[in-house]
């Protein structure tokens, strides 16, 4: 590419400045690093209150909070955690990486890309702004029926938090669309199905999940808000409604909702492994396998949700069976990747210590899930601290432990600078240790009866001891959690400058530059096995994209034969003002049912500009302009 | 690239088109996708309907009526025959006619006026209130779901109109003429089981 | 109770469990069973504990096994895409351990199922409770067909399964006595059925699983388990109207009580309190606790629940009624002599 054209491309892709560039960008990268910078903020956020949560039960008797703060604050809690920090941080890991790692400039749909973000912040904003303001959900982060319902829940609360799924599930599903047309549609010639590294069938299969699953909570909510504000009667048994529905319908989603979290996860650590291990990942075919057999089991257990509601027993005995099968599929990963470590050459740097940390913290937490599996064991821990700490470990060291990896492992490729190493271990061993400390004395609070979402107990039950220590293993690990993001923080001036491949690693992202240009890649690189960094000393490519405009390649789903070269969208601002009008319309709806019918005015409008193509007038047909 | 690594130049695509048409479209993926988030909303609501009925002795309850067949009947065969000029409009769009594609655009948005109104009268012949009962609120909820496909698919054929009519119609154009002329497919198939659960299986029950 | 918790750790082949049992108070506890349901529950429990001992282990030793290996051979250099049937067998073979294992937990779980069904088939007494926020109500069917009604403290006969029948008043709750069975949940518009069988006579606490709002901590109830013959005394007894006030404070309590707000909510058996909005107080006197498991009864704590049951429990559905202290006094007198 001659320096003129270098120039040229750099011009085509580059963002306005100022505030327009700002609101208007459609940088994958850009996009994804707010998403990022948002959950790490609300982290800290939600961590807090479980710290806050932690110092009330530490002692029985406490009267730190009363039950009204403490419901807030569990309610907080887990709605923040999972429905505004694990899925979307899932996303937004995919959004950044997901055309690095196939040589490709942009997503398929980039200013779908910037109206998830900006929808996303809406439901921040609808969770958090009514929280400064006093008006805070109270019931979890599932919230059934009846208590929800209108007689139960007078005021807000309620809606507030149903409005904030529907806001969350709409940006995660825009986000999905865009991942799954993009894998398929925009791998780099020869990156065949076969070829394709592990990292992006995990996120296919996450995002094929979500647009399976999160419709059911989309719908079970929008029923709950109708039942609140236009008296339908879905949930009223009094008039032939039935409170199981919603637990049927929360279920089907928020089953298959935890794999959309831990199958990214699983993608991180097989590339960390791959990368550190300096060898190919063991078993690539058992390992796609048994994702999609998870992917598609996951839609079959949500009963297990619901053993203690007394379904019919037979019905219970099959769900167990299907639970427990999902132990299969995931043994055999961790098999595939400590087989990986143990055939290969590791080098110990921070992203593989999460592996390891990984591995030995979510087995724990996995074996405790087939224990909550079966249906007769389950009544004894359903609603317990078990669950609890089944929970967290399946969840901070099954997603985080992965997460926190995979941050030290691309931070270098998305700033240009490596982290401390040093730092690195000390938060790594702050927040494995905690959290092991932390959170192991819940399995055994569980089985003596201490049920969750209790603001306080008595002396007399005997829970105080095993709950001081779990307060304070919570401390340290959020201890740890600030000292990881110091270090993140202080690196980005501080870090030794990393090469565009410090880690020697297999993928394609290490091909550009740390950090990439806005483009990402100038030529299309053309892939000849599934780890192209390893196996040629020059990297062979494909010139002939356009410089001058944006364009991204379209290749065949199955083997990425070229197709065609597709016109990518640049800056524009409507995807923002879309996300703003939608917005608009989610937060009048809580208080008059017609702002969905007025509000569906301004989205519309906004969504015809956003598509609006940008074409000559015509010269021909009856309203020619002659 | 950008990186450390030496380009080795194996091919060229500069002589590769600017667009396509069908599943070879990205946009065809996207709204692939789309369709498969509201199919299984619809899936879901059917389920959501089936698990209330099959829960409650009487579907509908005594004393509930059932809904009207005629204006019902009437926009369901209107729907399904509107099916009949949209696989012409595909023909057209793939035969790049530009000036019968303007029009079998033309016509799509009248029918869809026209299937508004049909609704329109079949929703006051329900014969329940959605606040009266479990019944009454999973009725309106299908009919609602429906008719806001409905309606957006008629906003999208009429804007996607005006601007045909005006603007010199290139490749990607054709293209979203027929993504919204299989969305309107969709909107098809996913009447006809609610059609039959709302107005037929309480007859049959 | 600890000493019967320790007795039972002593008892478990699972050194594991032995050690989760120190410091457990046992009145509340599924690791100290004192009921058949309980007993089978927890025996599959000590088989998933050994079971995941085992394959968790394993994982570990792999892993540690690899991180050591590698620090040794580290000159080694092997390709980057090494052939390794060795580990194609293991994958195999580990693939083949986590299917036994996996059919072994089923099993065992499918038979403690049916076990906990088949108890339906030897039931005897039977009793109805009512989840309300924050309590419950409790009746009981005599042979005869009557039902005698009471609140937050639930007596069995040992050694017979009584079946329960759960219905709520209002949201969800779940009716949860560790030590004698699982959970089973409370739902409106359902009634779900619970049986159990207690074996093990003494005091144990039960308390609401699911959350169901300001006071889900405070929805605690005790349970009784008596020999039969007392437990039939006990039913006698509860099944009798209220004693006559025995004083003259007693009667002022009374006149109080049954004429004044108390009435509206509550039931005194043989007054005019016919209220049915608060547990029934026929009985209350005898009972161990007051609201719920929130404090223990006495006097005192009779007294302050009357005067200010918004503090004691914020969010209680019992208002606070206005009574000067020498009423207050009365009141409570009155009621603790209820027995
Ligand atoms: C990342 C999230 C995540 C993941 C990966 C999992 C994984 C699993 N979960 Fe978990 N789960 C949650 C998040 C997650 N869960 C959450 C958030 C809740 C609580 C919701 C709430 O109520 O608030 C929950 C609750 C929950 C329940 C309901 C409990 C209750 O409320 O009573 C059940 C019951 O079956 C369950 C089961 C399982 C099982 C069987 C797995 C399996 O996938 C685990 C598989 C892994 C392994 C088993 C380890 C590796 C395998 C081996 C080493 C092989 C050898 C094993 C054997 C032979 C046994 N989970
Ligand atoms: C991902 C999800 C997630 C995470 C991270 C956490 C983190 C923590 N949780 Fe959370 N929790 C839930 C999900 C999560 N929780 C859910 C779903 C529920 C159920 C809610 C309900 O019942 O409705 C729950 C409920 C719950 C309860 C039970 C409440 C009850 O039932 O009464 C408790 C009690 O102790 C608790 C404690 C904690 C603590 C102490 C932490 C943490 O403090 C642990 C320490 C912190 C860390 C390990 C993170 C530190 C890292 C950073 C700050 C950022 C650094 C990152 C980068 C730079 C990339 N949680
Ligand atoms: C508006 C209804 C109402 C009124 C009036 C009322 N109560 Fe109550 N009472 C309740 C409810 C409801 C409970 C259960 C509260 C709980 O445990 O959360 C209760 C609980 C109690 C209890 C504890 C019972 C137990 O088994 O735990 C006592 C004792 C009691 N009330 C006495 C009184 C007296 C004495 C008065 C009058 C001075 C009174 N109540 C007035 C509704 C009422
Ligand atoms: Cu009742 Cu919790
Ligand atoms: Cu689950």
């Amino acid at each position: 590419m001659s320096p003129d054209e270098r120039e040229r491309l750099h011009a085509v892709w580059a963002d306005r400045p100022g505030l327009l560039g700002f609101l208007g960008t459609v940088d994958h990268k850009r996009i994804a690093a707010r998403y990022i910078v948002t959950v790490v903020g609300l982290l800290f956020l939600s961590g807090m209150l479980a710290i806050d949560m932690r110092l009330q039960l530490s002692q029985p008797d406490m009267r730190r909070m009363g039950p009204q703060q403490y419901n807030e604050a569990f309610a907080l809690h887990g709605s923040t955690m999972l429905f505004l920090i694990s899925v979307p941080v899932m996303e937004a890991m995919a959004l950044w990486l997901v055309p690095l790692m196939l040589g490709a400039r942009n997503m398929a749909f980039p200013r779908l890309a910037a109206f998830s973000y900006w929808l996303y912040l809406g439901g921040v904003l609808m969770l958090w702004l009514p929280h400064a303001l006093g008006i805070t959900p109270d019931l979890g982060w599932f919230e059934y029926p009846p208590l929800s319902g209108p007689a139960y829940s007078p005021g807000h609360r309620a809606d507030i938090w149903a409005q904030m799924i529907t806001f969350t599930e709409v940006a995660a599903l825009a986000a999905s669309v865009n991942v799954v047309a993009t894998i398929l549609k925009m791998r780099p010639p020869g990156m065949t199905l076969a070829r394709m590294p592990f990292f992006l069938w995990a996120m296919l299969v996450a995002s094929l999940m979500t647009i399976f699953a999160l419709p059911a909570i989309m719908l079970a909510t929008s029923m709950l808000i109708a039942d609140r504000l236009v008296s339908t009667q879905f949930f009223a048994p009094a008039a032939g409604g039935d409170v199981l529905l919603f637990q049927h319908m929360f279920w089907f989603f928020g089953h298959p909702e935890v794999y959309i979290i831990f199958v990214p996860a699983v993608g991180f650590v097989s590339s960390i492994v791959e990368t550190f291990s300096r060898r190919t990942l063991f078993g690539h075919v058992p390992m796609v396998l048994s994702i999609l057999a998870i992917g598609v089991l996951a839609f079959g257990l949500w009963v297990h949700h619901m053993f203690a509601v007394g379904l019919p027993r037979l019905g219970n005995d099959f769900y167990t069976a299907a639970s427990m099968a999902i132990a299969l599929p995931a043994g055999l990963q961790m098999f595939c990747w400590i087989a990986t470590m143990w055939s290969g050459r590791p080098r110990f740097a921070t992203p593989l210590l999460w592996v390891i940390g990984f591995i030995a913290t979510f087995v724990i937490g996995g074996l405790s899930g087939v224990m909550t599996a079966s249906a007769p064991l389950d009544l004894q821990l359903t609603d317990t601290y078990f669950v609890v700490a089944h929970l967290h470990y399946v969840l901070i060291g099954g997603a985080l432990f992965p997460l926190f990896g995979a941050f030290c492992y691309w931070y270098p490729k998305a700033t240009g600078r490596m982290m401390s190493e040093r730092w690195g271990v000390v938060a790594f061993i702050l927040i494995v240790g905690g959290f092991n400390l932390g959170f192991f004395p819940m399995h055994v609070l569980g089985l003596e009866g201490m049920p969750r979402r209790i603001y306080t107990y008595g002396p007399d039950m005997g829970w105080g001891t095993l709950n001081l220590v779990a307060t304070i293993g919570s401390a340290i690990a959020m201890l740890g959690g600030i000292v990881l993001t110091g270090n993140a923080l202080i690196s980005l001036w501080r870090g030794k400058p990393a090469g565009a491949d410090p880690w020697g690693a297999p993928t394609l992202e290490w091909a550009a530059r740390s950090p990439p240009p806005q483009h990402n890649f100038e030529e299309v690189p053309v892939v000849t096995s599934i780890a192209p960094l390893w196996r040629h000393g020059d990297l062979p490519v494909m010139t002939g994209l356009a410089t001058d405009r944006r364009e991204v390649l379209v290749t065949s789903v199955i083997d990425a034969v070229p197709q065609y070269r597709h016109h990518s969208v640049g800056p524009s601002l409507w995807p923002f003002v879309a996300a703003l009008a939608t917005s608009g319309m989610f937060v009048a709806s809580i208080f008059t049912p017609w702002a969905v019918v007025w509000g569906a005015i301004p989205i519309g409008v906004a969504l015809v500009l956003w598509f609006w193509p940008r074409r000559p007038r015509s010269a021909t047909g009856p309203l020619a302009r002659r | 690239m950008n990186g450390e690594r030496a380009l080795r130049r194996v091919g060229d695509l500069a002589g590769l088109p600017t667009s396509a048409q069908g599943p070879r479209n990205l946009v065809w993926w996207g709204n692939i996708s789309f369709m498969a988030i509201e199919g299984t909303g619809f899936a879901l609501a059917i389920g959501a309907c089936l698990y209330l009925l099959g829960q409650s002795p009487h579907w509908p309850p005594p004393g509930d009526s059932l809904p009207g067949l005629g204006w019902s009947g009437a926009f369901t065969l209107a729907l399904v025959l509107s099916e009949l000029p949209n696989l012409w409009l595909i023909r057209q769009v793939r035969a790049k006619s530009i000036a019968r594609v303007r029009l079998g655009m033309l016509v799509m948005t009248l029918i869809g006026i026209a299937l508004i109104g049909l609704r329109w009268f079949e929703l006051q012949h329900l014969n329940v209130g959605w606040d009266h009962d479990a019944y009454g609120s999973t009725v309106w909820m299908l009919m609602v779901l429906h008719t806001s496909h409905v309606v957006t698919e008629l906003v999208e054929t009429a804007v996607l109109t005006v601007w045909l009519y005006t603007h010199e119609v290139g490749d990607d154009q054709l293209g979203d003429v027929e993504d919204d002329a299989d969305y309107w497919t969709f909107v098809i198939l996913a009447w006809v089981p609610i059609y039959l659960l709302v107005y037929w299986v309480p007859r049959w029950l | 109770m600890a000493g019967a918790a320790a007795v039972n750790g002593g008892r478990s082949p699972v050194p594991l469990v032995a050690l989760l049992l120190t410091g457990c108070s046992g009145i509340q506890s599924s690791l100290d069973p004192a009921g058949m349901q309980a007993g089978a529950t927890f025996r599959l429990f000590e088989l998933m504990i050994v079971m995941c001992g085992v394959m968790y282990g394993a994982v570990l030793l792999f892993l540690g096994a690899s991180v050591w290996r590698v620090r040794r051979q580290l000159a080694a250099a092997p390709a980057i895409e090494p052939a390794d049937p060795g580990l194609g067998k293991g994958l195999w073979a580990w693939g083949g351990v986590i299917v036994a294992g996996l059919v072994v937990l089923a099993t065992g779980s499918f038979f403690v199922e049916r076990a906990l069904a088949a108890a339906r088939a030897r039931e005897a007494l039977q009793v109805r409770v009512t989840g309300h926020q924050w309590w419950w109500r409790i009746q009981y069917r005599t042979p005869d067909g009557r039902w005698i009604e009471t609140a937050n403290e639930l007596h069995l006969p040992a050694g017979r399964t009584a079946r329960i029948e759960l219905g709520a008043a209002d949201v969800i709750h779940s009716f949860w006595v560790p030590n004698v069975a699982g959970k089973m949940d409370v739902i409106p518009g359902h009634t779900n059925v619970i049986d159990v069988s207690p074996h093990r006579l003494g005091w144990f606490r039960g308390q609401c699983a699911e959350f169901c709002g300001a006071q889900h901590a405070h929805m605690a109830f005790d349970v009784k388990v008596d020999s039969p013959a007392a437990f039939d005394a006990w039913l006698a007894q509860q099944g009798r109207p209220a004693a006559a006030p025995a004083d003259a404070i007693a009667a002022r309590g009374m006149a109080i009580v049954t004429g004044g707000a108390c009435g509206l909510c509550h039931v005194v058996r043989g007054s005019a309190a016919t209220g049915r909005a608060g547990p029934d107080l026929t009985h209350v006197g005898g009972r161990r606790s007051i609201g719920a498991g929130t404090l223990p009864m006495s006097r005192g704590a009779l007294q302050g629940w009357i005067a200010q049951p918004q503090a004691l429990k914020p969010g209680t559905m019992m208002p606070a009624v206005p009574l000067d202290g020498a009423d207050a006094d009365a009141v409570a007198h009155y009621l603790e002599t209820l027995r």
